[in-house]
């Protein structure tokens, strides 16, 4: 049940809006023209909930996480 | 290396197999002959696709065959075919093949060429991996460019209509000649009446692509090879080219050197021998492009490199799709590399912002770099907009024009210090020396 | 007038009020919704702030919302019945105003069921249901305005205008930093953020401003209903 979960970024979705990185910024930095970029796929245990959060925060549902592959 | 001696599993048709070991095996008919093969040609010399003669049972060995050959695909990005044909065949709903003969890369042609001088070599391919996949359609897309090509294909497909040939659906297409369009998820995208441009996953293709059915993209060659892996077999198959990297594969050689064109040759072959076959450089030779426009500048001096992924690795370079650009010493290698980029900036989807934005400024960058207009920090901002372009993308087109502004600034660290130090260099002005299409945006993506 | 108002059951009372406070916070969670979709800033919280308080306000509005409807449906002067509460404009008392409200609450039950399941439905389809909450605020607006019990109180009208003043604003905010592209819908909203006001100023001068607006509403619809 409690298997790993690797942060996933839609492209072609994402239009920069910049939620995730205020969210997690732990694993999520802005480029200069504002679109994410990854630090860590892997999200540790206890960033789990901010994980959550910063996925249900993406105005284009951009950002989810996956349970497999990263 | 390998079992010296292979009977052709299904063997008994027309001539006997080309030779294993030379290093030419698609392009035999046309190395024999000098003009492209009609049907009638190509069963005189390989007698009809294995599927046809068997029905269902000899496909379901295909897989296995082309696993023990090790053909691996020759679009570019060297993935094991078996392990694709086995995804796509492991789905329970009926699948699609689609032969990729889109060729976006601009020096590479090889498979126009193929398509050209050996068609039903691509399209025996192509039905082979249909029966080993479980497709009843196989869609073959091609650039909507003026050459001639759709309509040699059209012709080719007739033919094999005519005698009958195949059970499956085979259908010609003409794609938007964008540099994207060539990628497979932009061909799934067209076939399912949208836009030529890159989608990203998941779905992937193999769960549900064209018609929302199982998918096999496939380059055009690998599928010819895998025509002949059916005929002769894995052994066969491995004579030629390395023990990972096994079999021949189409090059195409073109820049600075005498007679440019597309050579079929064994993996593993040392790049200066490639050149030589193509006639030898026309003069003295400052880089070679691997790879294409996405592709790395490999300097001079490590020339004797063989062409395999293995010996290439370690100087960051791969084979791709078979694509070595001769650069002379006369000509400025940023000035080259900041055109490429240019394009390449004007060739992506704009879909998505690393693309939009990011490549455009580092395109940009190098221009100014390449001009001798650098500002002061110019450099830095350049290796950091370069540094954070790959794995941000859909698709893996701003991967590939980061490795080749990456390499270019790796490879002619001492260009760079006279273009930022000097400012412009006499060869600036030069008119290019490795020719790039314009940079403007595709005119349709449908 | 006054008196009209003053009668009643204090679940009467209960439903006004549920009715009036469930506009002013769907009008702040339309305000935040603009504005977040035309990247306000706010410098103490972070831009995620405003989309948390978006969706908190929502889920408040809906939380006063069942209040108005359950209270109004229980409140034995009207004899609605629940069947009003889904079905717009089908109620024997004031069918046009309070199926103004009905309507607007189905539409905002469709957003609240898509922004639940966003994450399966994709971006298009949720945001292509998520708009119709720019029909639902004006719909509810004219359901308040036009069932009429509290309109003419200067409190009540004083509440109406600040909550038009404030999506009116936002929309115009959001048209001024708005890019070019997408022509068609900025041309709408920007008509629909001018037929608004004007429509309701209209509207408030020729019934509700009235004497004897609530009355006549009422009364129109009373025969037909076969109460008292």
């Amino acid at each position: 049940m409690n298997r790993t979960r690797h942060l996933r970024v839609d492209r072609i979705s994402c239009t920069g809006q910049g939620l995730c990185a205020e969210l997690l910024p732990e694993l999520i930095d802005l480029d200069e023209w504002g679109y994410p970029v990854l630090k860590d796929r892997t999200v540790p245990g206890h960033l789990r909930a901010h994980a959550r959060r910063a996925v249900a925060a993406c105005p284009r549902l951009a950002l989810r996480t996956d349970r497999d592959r990263p | 290396m390998n079992s010296p001696t292979t009977a052709p599993p299904t063997g008994g048709h027309g001539a006997p197999p080309p030779d294993g070991s030379s290093g030419v095996r698609l392009l035999a008919g046309w190395y024999a002959t000098g003009r492209p093969a009609t049907l009638a040609d190509h069963l005189g010399r390989y007698g009809p696709p294995p599927v046809t003669a068997a029905g269902g049972p000899a496909s379901a060995g295909l897989i296995e065959a082309v696993e023990a050959a090790g053909l691996t695909g020759r679009g570019g990005a060297g993935f094991p075919t078996a392990r694709k044909l086995r995804a796509v065949a492991d789905r329970r709903r009926r699948a699609v093949v689609v032969v990729n003969a889109v060729e976006s890369e601009p020096a590479s042609r090889k498979d126009r060429f193929l398509l050209a001088v050996a068609p039903h070599l691509v399209l025996d391919g192509a039905v082979l991996a249909a029966g080993a996949v479980g497709a009843d359609t196989v869609h073959v897309c091609l650039p909507r460019d003026p050459s001639g090509g759709y309509r040699r294909l059209d012709a080719a497909l007739e033919e094999r209509r005519r005698a009958g040939l195949d059970r499956v659906r085979l259908l010609p297409h003409a794609l938007p000649h964008a540099y994207v369009s060539s990628e497979s998820t932009s061909l799934v995208r067209w076939l399912g009446g949208g836009p030529a441009r890159p989608q990203g996953s998941p779905p992937r293709s193999h769960e549900r692509g064209v018609d929302r059915r199982p998918t096999l993209v496939s380059n055009a060659e690998t599928l010819a090879h895998l025509a002949l892996i059916a005929r002769y077999g894995p052994d066969w198959f491995r004579r030629s080219g390395t023990r990972e990297e096994p079999g021949t594969l189409l090059v195409t050689v073109s820049g600075a050197v005498v007679s440019p064109g597309v050579l079929e040759a064994a993996s593993g072959t040392p790049l200066t021998t490639l050149l030589d076959r193509a006639g030898g450089p026309a003069e003295p030779l400052r880089a070679v492009l691997l790879g294409g426009f996405a592709g790395t500048w490999l300097p001079a001096e490590h020339l004797r490199t063989p062409l395999a992924r293995r010996d290439l690795a370690p100087l960051g370079a791969a084979p791709g799709a078979g694509v070595v650009v001769a650069l002379p010493r006369s000509a400025c290698p940023l000035t080259e590399t900041a055109r490429m980029l240019a394009y390449l900036a004007a060739h992506s989807a704009r879909q998505c912002g690393p693309c939009r934005l990011g490549l455009p400024a580092v395109a940009e960058d190098f221009a100014a770099l390449a001009a001798g207009r650098a500002d002061p920090v110019l450099w830095s901002r350049l290796s950091h907009r370069v540094a954070l372009l790959p794995d941000r993308g859909a698709c893996r087109h701003p991967d590939g024009a980061a490795r080749l502004a990456a390499s270019a600034l790796h490879a002619f660290a001492d260009d760079v210090d006279r273009h930022l130090t000097e400012g412009p260099c006499p060869a600036a002005h030069e008119p290019p020396r490795i020719p790039v299409p314009p940079a403007t945006p595709p005119e349709a993506w449908r | 007038m006054t008196t009209l108002a003053l009668t009643g059951s204090p679940l009467w009372y209960a439903s006004r009020a549920g009715g009036t406070l469930a506009l002013v916070l769907l009008t702040a969670t339309v305000v935040l919704g603009i504005a977040s979709g035309g990247r306000a800033a706010p410098r103490r919280t972070g831009r995620f702030g405003i989309g948390l308080l978006h969706r908190d306000l929502s889920l408040l509005t809906l939380v006063f919302l069942v209040v108005h409807v359950v209270t109004a449906v229980l409140d034995p002067f009207a004899r609605l019945g629940w069947a009003v509460s889904v079905v717009p404009f089908g109620a024997s008392y004031r069918p046009l105003w309070l199926g103004l409200g009905t309507a607007a609450l189905d539409l905002l039950l469709a957003v609240l069921l898509t922004s639940a399941l966003r994450l399966r439905l994709g971006v298009r389809r949720w945001k292509a249901v998520h708009r119709l909450a720019y029909a639902a605020w004006p719909l509810a607006l004219f359901h308040g305005v036009g069932s009429g019990t509290d309109t003419r109180l200067p409190l009540q009208l004083w509440l109406y205008a600040g909550c038009l003043a404030a999506v009116v604003a936002a929309v115009w905010w959001r048209l001024a930093k708005a890019g070019p592209g997408r022509v068609a819908a900025r041309l709408l909203a920007a008509t629909a953020a001018t037929a608004v006001p004007v429509v309701l100023g209209a509207f408030l001068a020729a019934g509700p401003l009235q004497p004897g607006w609530a009355q006549s509403a009422a009364a129109a619809a009373l025969p037909l209903g076969g109460g008292r």
